[in-house]
């Protein structure tokens, strides 16, 4: 298909289904934490706004995870399907580590979502609270496991290789190789940050639309705050782990700098904008600023980068790509800083909930957390080939036999599927997201869940939007 | 010798498979028995009867999937590679069913008609790709150098075709004794009156595939008729057939709860007689649980998670159960 071959196929496969993933347990993360501080501070300040933001937000939740458990189903057997060669070579490790990812996902939904979605009138304040923490905390476990899992493969260690298949020898050394801790603090924040700006869009959309009530406020206010204080944070975040990543996968960081060769002792430059180009092995019309690259990546104006042209050209991943991949995440991360400063400036003046002009912003940097996150992992992906496992086993290497047109035939009915599929799902979130916090909502009992009869505990039936949307009268419950 | 960990872990995944396939069974029945009923009401019901259970019921597919990557790390490469285009396509249909069924108490009126037939075509789908799935596996995986040495499409033989459709004709009998169960008035009635032609379906298509399987694989007759597996094997297809004596009087006197035990029994026996068919290889027709296993560190490591976990799970699954057990009328509202 398009001159591809089935190896690229299935990387554009893995890529397509496992980035239209993530977007959900992106979402799950930050909008399981933020519910407990909502949740937290209505018990401590018992200002109905709280309660009033919990409700709404737990209905987009629920929808949410939903989908992220619909669309994990297929990466659970993707491996085996499509990477079958990585999965006997490394499924000593890596299988046990994604069997703790599911256990938890499964133990979450087993014992406190339920609680968390219906129980809001059927178990203590204290109690219901606890479900929600316990809900926020098992979303960041599972992400713990999954991106153990994918940094061991970037950075493996605890390990040996016994009839050319790993063994795990030291646990623990597994768990936490190097690049796991930067890598976990990078991606649970970047999901906090993703969500804070998904939740200001939606505040910024209503206040824009004349909606003015005490509870889009505080929602455009909560996620401005976060906005202020965890996106510098990220960057600081981003540069320790591009600093590990500099020590053990050196010529990642040579294609993301666009960084070919280095001459004499002549410190690195930092190229801001260019085209590298893999063929002629130079970066075209290059933008550089001198000592920058040295500075920023060795802290000192003497020290030189790893250049791509000390690794074999077989060793090089896709600089092209890379380059631009990070600087989109890199332009966007330094866009929403400048946006949680601009929030400053107004909330000093009083005017954060009348400028126009910022709400537009506001507005338009809903996707920005997102589409910041989908270019990170490309770039740490792309960036880490030509492996699957660091060093151990080569991509072309870990695939399974698929023919060309095998591939593509899965390929088109997931792309057509996903696309039909999750953006009616996406729809129906944003359906909620119109309509905006309700006053007083979680007074009266809701109907169904544990311990009610005829309705599901499920996710997705905890966002019921029967505000006239629903035609069928049988939908309405009794 | 100490623990075997690939006999437990073996024992876990059968049981996650057999949980898997006696519930998510009965939800996709419901998918395949739409087409008989128009009404958009009875409709309804039918799926109120499983809404607050289906999804659960995947759970163990994807525990399945992730337990048999760690502790079988061989066998997850080798079958799902083999299998690639059958288990896409099965995929695909659970996706197109878990999100019709979701969408179609969303949609409006006029849409609703589009997420019945997403529902209808995605169970079918999901059924008949699990069943070929499951005949091609028992049809065999050549494996050369612990890697799948077949062509793509090996799995695409009459065998497999036939199973893909027994399985619909087993999944549809657990759908409408379900119902029979879980509804009353003209719907169950409907179901009642399905209920003897689909198990009579199901006797000839298990016949046809007992048949079958001994003939088309020489190694699998060889267990059947050697000592002492005979022994072993023989009471399956008499357990079967006084089964199946129990169920057509149990229908006859217009039970509501045996004809779906019944029916499960005969799952279970099926499933039972796949077992012997196969033990202990989990790459048929030659690589057993012992040759794909992960080491024992890896199925220790797993082990500790799993058995703390497990028990919550079905304690959940039961406790789901025991609230919404019952019949389901029109007059139940679903959300």
């Amino acid at each position: 298909m398009f001159g591809l071959d089935a190896l690229e196929l299935a990387r554009i496969q893995f890529a397509f289904t496992v980035s239209f993933h993530i977007l959900f347990p992106a979402i799950t993360i930050g909008l399981a934490s933020y519910l407990a501080v909502l949740e937290g501070l209505w018990l401590k300040t018992h200002n109905d706004v709280y309660r009033d933001l919990y409700h709404f937000w737990s209905k987009i939740f629920a929808v949410n995870f939903g989908m992220g458990v619909v669309s994990g189903l297929v990466m659970a057997y993707q491996f085996g399907t499509n990477w079958s060669r990585f999965s006997d070579f490394a499924g000593a490790v890596t299988g046990p580590l994604l069997t703790y990812e599911v256990l938890t996902a499964f133990f979450l939904e087993a014992g406190f979502l339920g609680v968390m979605l219906f129980g809001w009138n059927r178990v203590g304040r204290n109690l219901h609270f606890f479900a929600t923490v316990m809900v926020a905390i098992g979303t960041l476990v599972s992400t713990f496991w999954i991106l153990s899992s994918n940094s061991w493969m970037q950075t493996p260690q605890g390990f040996e290789i016994v009839d050319g298949r790993v063994i795990p020898v030291d646990w623990f050394a597994v768990v936490f190789n190097p690049s796991f801790p930067f890598r976990l603090a990078h991606m649970a924040t970047a999901a906090f940050v993703a969500t804070a700006f998904f939740v200001g869009s939606s505040a910024a959309w209503h206040l824009l639309r004349g909606r003015d009530t005490p509870a889009i406020r505080k929602m455009l206010s909560m996620a401005m705050w976060m906005a202020l204080i965890v996106a510098p944070a990220q960057a600081v975040i981003g540069d320790f782990h591009g600093l590990n990543t500099l020590e053990h996968q050196p010529a990642k960081i040579a294609a993301i700098e666009g960084h070919w060769e280095n001459i004499g002792n002549e410190p690195t430059p930092l190229i801001l904008f260019g085209l590298p180009d893999m063929k002629e092995e130079r970066t075209k019309y290059a933008v550089e600023i001198p000592y920058m690259g040295s500075l920023i990546l060795t802290h000192s104006l003497t020290k030189q980068v790893p250049a791509l042209k000390e690794f074999k050209p077989e060793d090089r991943p896709n600089s092209t790509a890379v380059f631009w991949s990070f600087r989109v995440m890199v332009g966007l991360g330094l866009l929403m800083i400048f946006t949680g400063l601009w929030s400053l400036w107004l909330r000093k003046r009083g005017t954060l909930y009348s400028s126009r002009a910022f709400l537009y912003v506001a507005l338009w940097m809903g996707p920005s957390g997102l589409i910041a996150l989908l270019a990170g992992w490309i770039t740490t992906e792309m960036g880490r080939q030509p492996w699957v496992v660091y060093g151990l086993l080569r991509t072309a290497d870990g695939s399974s036999a698929h023919s060309v047109a095998q591939m593509s035939i899965t390929l088109v009915l997931f792309v057509v599927v996903y696309f039909l599929l999750f953006g009616t799902g996406f729809g129906y979130m944003m359906r909620l997201v119109r309509k905006g916090p309700v006053s007083h909502e979680g007074d009266a009992p809701k109907q169904g869940g544990p311990g009610q009869q005829r309705t599901p505990a499920r996710p997705l039936s905890a966002a019921d939007d029967s505000n006239g949307n629903q035609p069928h009268s049988l939908n309405k419950g009794n | 010798m100490g623990i075997d960990l690939p006999l437990i872990w073996a024992v876990i995944i059968i049981f996650g498979i057999m949980m898997y396939v006696v519930m998510d069974g009965f939800d996709l029945g419901i998918g395949i028995l739409f087409p008989f009923i128009k009404d958009d009401s009875d409709r309804d019901v039918m799926m109120n009867t499983v809404a607050p259970v289906w999804d659960g019921n995947e759970t163990w597919l994807v525990l399945g999937g992730a337990g048999l990557f760690g502790a079988f790390p061989l066998a997850y490469s080798v079958v799902l590679s083999a299998l690639y285009l059958p288990l896409i396509l099965m995929l695909v249909g659970l996706i197109f069913r878990g999100v019709a069924f979701e969408f179609r108490f969303k949609a409006t009126a006029e849409k609703r008609h589009l997420w019945d037939k997403a529902f209808i075509g995605g169970s079918l789908a999901a059924t008949f790709f699990q069943g070929v799935a499951l005949g091609a596996f028992i049809d065999g995986i050549p494996v050369v150098n612990r890697q799948f040495a077949g062509a793509s499409l090996d799995w695409l033989t009459p065998f497999s075709m036939f199973c893909g459709l027994a399985l619909i004709v087993a999944y549809a009998l657990l759908g409408c004794t379900w119902l029979i169960m879980k509804t009353e008035g003209g719907l169950q009635k409907a179901m009642h009156d399905l209920a003897r032609p689909l198990a009579l379906g199901l006797m000839a298509v298990t016949a046809v595939v007992s048949i079958w399987t001994p003939l088309a694989h020489a190694d699998i007759a060889q267990r059947w008729f050697s000592l002492p597996n005979l022994f072993w094997f023989l009471p399956v297809p008499v357990l079967v057939l006084l089964t199946l004596f129990a169920f057509f009087k149990a229908i006859a006197r217009n039970a509501n709860y045996t004809p779906f035990l019944l029916t499960l029994v005969l799952i279970f026996l099926g499933y039972s007689g796949l077992g012997i068919s196969l033990w202990p290889n989990i790459v048929p027709p030659s690589i057993s649980i012992w040759d794909a296993s992960s080491p024992p560190q890896s199925q220790g490591f797993m082990l500790v998670g799993t058995l703390f976990i497990i028990p919550f799970i079905l304690g959940y699954t039961f406790w789901s159960y025991y609230v919404f057990r019952g019949k389901v009328t029109h007059a139940d509202g679903y959300h």
